[in-house]
């Protein structure tokens, strides 16, 4: 599947197409199939978005998950601070990136 | 430490409300991201991997405690309770929002600070030895020149656009502690005949293509400074290529021309800008100096050092180094706990150490390339109530320039440019030689690592450099022996094929390994690399 991020532009927050608007959660994206450079050119424009690009993920049990190993550390934290991640109870969660 | 006068003071904050009113069109629609992206770089802020990030310059690695103050500050309000300090000397906040930007550095500049010059293609914030004024061998103190360096390059109209980034750092004893000649411009200020000058290497820098600068002038008198840098920057910024980013720093100039060519052209350049009357009047440096005078310091202080706690005395040895002035001590605080991330420290961390300096360290600190701080005008007699501060934080960590003092960029974890993870790995290397002893037994030995080719980490001057890849999706982790960013400058070579994170760390215990079978008495592990070359290491390794 295709899936398609970016950052919030007055946050800079990850966040992820999720088919009516964005959400911080990898687990919200949706395949946006062969749509995601024309959705990623409307959204920049209407300043939902920065940066937005197109990744592969392949989908999981617990949702999408990116395909490259940079992909899925934007989308959980960075592994060497988990309480920063969107998983701080788990201190296993950088397991989830590799 | 300098002040800034009403023009330094004035131009910040009219760049502060210049960038706040940029930022408030780009979040109306009025700017697009590719019309704001060259505005925000130029001032400090990036888009990372998870957010922005800004980088806060910090001139020559020097700051008083209000200034430390104001960035644990930032951290605590605007950020995530921490900021990372870099290998520039800077700071780093991973956590920015562009709407909370302009007020950032509004903040900033009511302590004489900014984010000028840490990013863009312009001669970026000038870099310097750690020890400046405080080391006895030092034939001046080179923070006047690097502040003077500072004031010509900030906004100077010809070289905001450069083909690229350029680096300069100044230096002023044969010690190198600031990888001079690893800079686009490294300045080592000489005595010739009682007068001093500056001795120019140009053309050094890591990243994709490393080099050590060669060098370019033997001396240059105080009052042409001004003008050879300018006809340096000039002669790059003529022939510089502009075609390939790859290819774009002056490095790749000199390469291209020689030594000998380009230091004829910078020569023709400079009889011809020297008729300009560049140089500022002496008076001007002789006013900057004066903000760099040595302190009062007291007289008659003890000597002594009480050294009946172990552990105490440990991180003396380690950590405490001499200063020019009787009774006083450099002291280093390593930022590089077994376990922890090089280079972070907390908004807390942050304000103890700023209370440290102002109390002992008559209200002076400095920051250094490998991710540490110093507090340079410590009496001896307070150094023990100054550990026992650092120990209640966990900042009393006794390995300053051994293997777990490892220089490491954020990598992967943080940097969007990267390919893997540095810090894990960092983390990994300081847990597997936690002992102190051991640590102690390897002596000086400097591991730095970088998430990817364009080197932040430095790896191509570590006594080990590790170098992170990405692999078919992979991180692969490449292993470097034989560099050095000191007086002795060389780039490290590559051992081979290249390990995974666990498989790295056990590569460095078995070159370590070899280094210890075969050391000779007073050899550092660079001294023995280089007096056998890389075969035993190499067998140890693959064979």
């Amino acid at each position: 599947m295709k899936i398609l991020t970016g950052n919030d532009l007055p946050t800079g927050d990850v966040i992820w197409w999720a088919g009516d608007g964005w959400s911080r959660r990898v687990a919200d994206a949706v395949d946006v199939g062969e749509q995601g450079d024309d959705l990623a050119r409307r959204e920049e424009a209407a300043r939902h978005v920065v940066g937005a690009y197109v990744i592969d993920a392949t989908l999981t049990d617990e949702g999408p998950r990116p395909a490259h190993i940079k992909d899925r550390i934007r989308a959980l934290g960075p592994t060497v601070r988990p309480d920063l991640t969107l998983k701080p109870a788990d201190p296993d969660v950088g397991q989830w990136v590799i | 430490m300098y002040r800034y006068d009403q023009y330094d003071q004035s131009i910040v904050e009219a760049r502060v409300e210049e960038f706040r009113d940029q930022t408030k069109r780009r979040l109306a629609g009025a700017l697009t991201e590719d019309q704001f992206k060259p505005i925000r770089l130029m001032n400090g802020l990036y888009l990372q991997l998870h957010a922005y990030m800004l980088r806060v310059a910090v001139p020559y690695g020097t700051l008083s405690a209000r200034q430390m103050r104001m960035l644990a500050h930032i951290a605590r309000k605007y950020d995530r309770d921490y900021g990372h300090f870099t290998t520039r000397q800077n700071i780093q906040y991973n956590w920015i929002k562009l709407e909370d930007a302009p007020d950032i550095l509004a903040e900033l500049a009511t302590v004489e600070m900014h984010a000028i010059q840490t990013s863009g293609n312009c001669i970026r914030n000038i870099s310097s030895d750690q020890y400046a004024g405080v080391a006895a061998e030092e034939v001046a103190d080179p923070r006047p020149w690097a502040e003077l360096l500072r004031q010509w390059s900030s906004f100077h109209p010809e070289f905001t656009y450069l083909p690229r980034k350029f680096k300069i750092c100044v230096i002023a004893t044969q010690e190198d502690r600031a990888a001079m000649r690893l800079h686009d411009i490294g300045i080592e200020l000489v005595k010739r005949d009682d007068v001093v000058g500056a001795r120019i290497f140009a053309g050094g820098g890591m990243g994709r293509t490393p080099m050590v600068a060669p060098e370019i002038k033997d001396f240059v008198a105080e009052d042409d400074l001004i003008s050879y840098v300018e006809a340096c920057l000039r002669v790059y910024n003529r022939y510089g290529r502009r075609d390939n980013k790859y290819k774009a720093r002056v490095k790749i100039l000199i390469h291209a021309l020689g030594a000998d060519e380009y230091r004829r052209q910078v020569e023709e350049e400079f009889a011809a800008i020297k008729q300009l009357a560049l140089d500022p009047p002496k008076a001007e440096l002789d006013r900057i100096r004066s903000y760099f005078a040595d302190p009062a310091y007291e007289t008659g202080l003890s000597e002594e050092i009480d050294r009946s706690d172990p552990a105490f005395a440990l991180w003396v040895d380690q950590n405490v180094k001499s200063h020019k002035q009787a009774g006083y001590a450099i002291v280093n605080i390593s930022l590089k706990p077994t376990g922890g991330i090089p280079g972070d420290a907390s908004s807390a961390q942050i304000d103890l150490i700023a209370d440290l300096a102002e109390r002992y360290s008559l209200d002076e600190l400095r920051v250094t390339h490998a991710q540490n701080i110093v507090l340079p005008y410590v009496k001896k007699a307070d150094l023990h109530t100054v550990w026992q501060a650092l120990d209640n934080v966990g900042l009393a960590e006794a390995n300053l320039d051994l293997i777990s003092d490892i220089i490491a960029c954020p990598g992967l974890d943080y940097c969007s440019l990267a390919n893997a993870r540095s810090i894990p790995v960092a983390q990994k290397i300081a847990e597997r030689f936690a002992d102190p002893a051991r640590q102690r037994d390897l002596g000086e030995l400097k591991l730095k690592i970088s998430g990817c080719i364009n080197a932040c980490g430095h790896h191509h001057a570590g006594h080990i450099g590790i170098l992170g890849v990405d692999r078919r999706g992979k991180e692969n982790f490449q292993l470097l022996l034989g560099g050095s960013g000191a007086e002795d400058a060389s780039l490290g070579s590559i051992t081979g094929p290249g390990f995974d994170e666990d498989g790295v760390v056990d590569a460095i215990e078995k070159v370590t390994d070899i280094y210890v079978r075969e050391r000779i008495e007073g050899e550092r592990f660079l001294d023995t690399y280089r007096r056998l070359g890389m075969k035993p290491f190499k067998d140890a390794l693959y064979g």
